[in-house]
């Protein structure tokens, strides 16, 4: 299959079939973690208690990795500048900052939770560790699962190849951003 | 390939008729729209009979309990469960969504608005993909230790969430994987349907254009994708709760099992709708073409559409009108759902009002059309009870609501399929159906169809648990009036199953046997009937992609000499 079927290059709303299919996942994405956060949110107003659970967080480790990921945004932001002027080369170095600072976010996340499981801390303690270790969990599949579209994005960019995408992962990235922005005063600042 | 010309693209296709893996690999890996959907509809086919089969395993049991089923032999109580629990997830997920939305939606989509594909061919073959390891996963926690899970199709905790109650603990792990994967495929496949409707729509085809069919697969898609996230939210939950001893759902942790039932239900109310409008979409185009007449308020029916879509997503607590509810909250729930029969009526008027005046042939698909009408029509009004909150207080967990919601989805699932499969048979095969065979399929079908729930309401209304294993059990409840309903029931149903013979006898004749279908075997208007039968890959020489000067339902115009106007046709 070389080349692409005719529906493919079609586009009858004048919006990139690619850039539609994005917003469509995120849709489908926002009722996810709407759904899980709509839970958390409505149990944490029944459980006042849960304040206490939540004081042990690593709330400084939780704001670093606030900042790791808002700058990671904004080198997604000049790959896409990159690759709308052509420079497949540079866009696939923003791209590859970007992911080191899904890398960096990650390693982070780790030894934090390391930190708070030896404390005692797990996902069974109580039904607000469960909440924490479940969003921040899913949220964490979805920066691996960026980080590793985002490489074969960067090596066909590098070589030229389908730079439209380079502003696709970037919008799919902004959403894994926008879900930590959320995520990090529920779970960790509200007390 | 874009520049070839009409005789040297058909040259290509018969020495090479198909790009791409050849041989068995070919119907394996492709990632052709047209051999997707029949994957689908061969692999949804399989599963309604599995599904078909424990019915009757289970409907053998209610009527002559304790005796030994043939094919089967004696039913345990956790056998029982499990039987009742698969062939409600079986027949929702397995058969009604990947048959209607899936085969049909990948099969009419691209044909419809004139493509040669899905915008995204790849990702469409990986959804069958998922779909496919789905369904083994499921079939597969049949045969596990412990069995099946059998905690019900809407698995609520605590039942659902701990192995020392449901006795099944891989069986409940598994389902919940299984429906979890199910989710995944009908999310890229969902996607696909969407852009490729907005974006690869044929030169010409408006808005209004489009024939209601792919507007009503395409809502289904939108509705889906926007309810089914909290419940893939409350499976992570839920298999917590089983595999890691979490307690989201457990009171004793600081959970609430409620919570579920929300979670299910905001999902699971849509759902209903997510498999009737394709349905009703097959519907509408069957009855404008074999009534030879316009479709009565194309724009009222979409708005109507999309209202009964929103409505859809404020309706789901009047599951939980006994769970526990605020009453206020019940009364609030009960209003949103009395409203919904508005535009759901409003859509089976607009059916009725096409039939008006027009010249109708009661060929096979047509009968399915308007049985699916009148069937779908009880099961309607018969919710109008549940819907209420002072009588679902009664009726709750009885025969009633059996028989009601399988008066919605028989009509959406079998007829509406069998309605779609005769009509487009002869476009997906290149062969016509059997007429004959059809008619003695039809009335084989639906006569029994009643036979089997009318008696089902009467039970409910007696009172009837619907969730017992031997109804010998309990005295009051097992009285001799009582059970010759369930036999009758019962005999319905293996009168039902063996007229499904009929339809398969009559599937692989024609395949084999049957006359060869003309393009445009029903006169009919929209695109998929200006290619051949079936149609090639690509649909359509890559020079003669169609384009669109009218809508779909140019039926019986007097200014004109032919009763059809197909949709490419220039003025």
């Amino acid at each position: 299959m070389s080349a692409k079927p005719i529906a493919t290059t079609r586009s009858a709303t004048g919006i990139p079939t690619g850039r539609l299919a994005v917003w469509w996942l995120l849709a489908s994405e926002v009722v996810i973690f709407g759904g899980l956060l709509g839970s958390y949110i409505m149990h944490r107003v029944g459980h006042p208690e849960w304040a206490e659970a939540a004081a042990h967080t690593q709330v400084w480790f939780g704001a670093f990795n606030t900042l790791v990921l808002l700058t990671s945004s904004f080198t997604a932001v000049l790959a896409h500048q990159a690759a709308e002027s052509g420079q497949g080369k540079k866009a696939a170095k923003f791209l590859v900052m970007t992911m080191g600072g899904a890398l960096t976010f990650l390693l982070v996340k780790s030894i934090e939770w390391t930190i708070e499981i030896s404390h005692g801390y797990t996902i069974t303690t109580n039904t607000f560790w469960s909440f924490y270790y479940t969003a921040a969990g899913l949220h964490g599949l979805h920066v691996i699962a960026g980080a590793i579209i985002m490489g074969f994005i960067a090596v066909d960019a590098w070589r030229g190849r389908e730079l439209q995408r380079v502003e696709l992962i970037g919008i799919y990235w902004h959403f894994v951003d926008l879900v930590w922005i959320f995520l990090f005063p529920l779970l960790y600042i509200a007390k | 390939m874009v520049e070839a010309t009409a005789e040297v693209w058909h040259a290509q296709h018969e020495v090479h008729e198909h790009h791409g893996p050849q041989g068995v690999l070919k119907y394996l890996w492709s990632t052709d729209h047209k051999v997707i959907s029949m994957q689908y509809l061969f692999t949804g086919m399989f599963m309604a009979v599995v599904g078909g089969f424990m019915a009757y395993v289970f409907r053998m049991q209610l009527a002559f309990p304790g005796s030994s089923v043939p094919g089967f032999g004696i039913v345990s109580p956790g056998e029982y469960n499990s039987l009742v629990t698969n062939h409600g997830s079986i027949m929702i997920f397995w058969v009604a969504m990947p048959v209607l939305i899936a085969a049909f939606g990948n099969f009419l989509i691209p044909l419809m608005i004139g493509a040669d594909d899905m915008v995204f061919p790849r990702i469409n073959r990986l959804s069958f993909q998922v779909f496919f390891i789905s369904a083994l996963v499921i079939l597969g926690s049949l045969f596990v230790e412990g069995g099946g899970f059998g905690g019900a199709w809407t698995a609520y905790p605590p039942l659902s969430a701990k192995g020392v109650y449901n006795q099944t603990p891989l069986g409940a792990t598994l389902w919940l994987i299984g429906v979890a994967l199910e989710f995944v495929a009908f999310l890229l496949g969902g996607i696909n349907f969407i852009t490729t409707l907005m974006n690869a729509r044929a030169p010409g085809m408006k808005a209004y254009d489009i024939p209601m069919v792919c507007w009503m697969i395409v809502i289904a898609s939108i509705l889906f994708m926007l309810s089914v996230g909290p419940l893939i939210a409350g499976a992570v939950m839920l298999l917590f709760d089983q595999t890691l001893g979490t307690g989201f759902y457990d009171p004793a942790m600081g959970g609430d099992p409620v919570l579920w039932q929300h979670l299910f239900w905001f999902f699971g109310h849509p759902e209903v709708y997510v498999v009737m409008l394709p349905a009703i979409g097959i519907t509408i185009d069957i009855v404008a073409t074999f009534a030879r007449k316009k479709l009565f308020g194309y724009k009222l029916m979409l708005y109507t559409t999309v209202a009964t879509g929103v409505l859809s997503f404020f309706v789901w607590a009047h599951h939980q009108f006994i769970s526990g509810i605020d009453p206020r909250m019940a009364n609030v729930f009960m209003v949103t759902t009395l409203l919904i029969s508005v535009p759901i009526a409003e859509l089976m008027f607009v059916i009725i009002a096409t039939l008006y005046g027009g010249s109708i042939r009661l060929a096979t698909p047509m009968l399915w059309a308007l049985a699916f009408i009148a069937e779908f029509l009880i099961g309607g009004v018969t919710g109008i009870f549940l819907g209420a909150s002072g009588a679902d207080i009664y009726f709750h967990d009885t025969y009633f609501v059996l028989a009601h919601f399988h008066y919605t989805f028989f009509p959406i699932a079998i007829i509406g399929t069998f309605a779609a499969l005769t009509y487009w048979f002869p476009k997906m095969f290149g062969k016509m159906m059997s007429d004959k065979l059809g008619k003695i399929h039809f009335w084989g079908t639906i006569i029994p169809f009643n036979f089997i729930f009318i008696p089902l309401f009467v039970l409910g209304m007696g009172g009837q648990h619907r969730r017992i294993y031997n109804y010998q059990h309990f005295p009051d409840l097992a009285g001799a009036d009582f059970q010759r309903l369930r036999i009758i029931a019962t005999v319905a149903l293996l009168v039902m199953l063996a007229f499904q013979l009929v339809f398969f006898y009559n599937f692989i004749r024609s395949l084999l046997r049957g006359e060869k279908a003309p393009k445009n075997p029903w006169n009919a208007n929209t695109l998929e009937w200006t290619t051949e039968s079936p149609p090639p890959h690509g649909n359509w020489p890559p020079d003669q992609m169609p384009k669109v000067y009218r809508g779909p339902y140019e039926y019986g115009r007097p200014d004109r000499e032919s009763d059809f106007w197909p949709q490419d046709e220039p003025a």
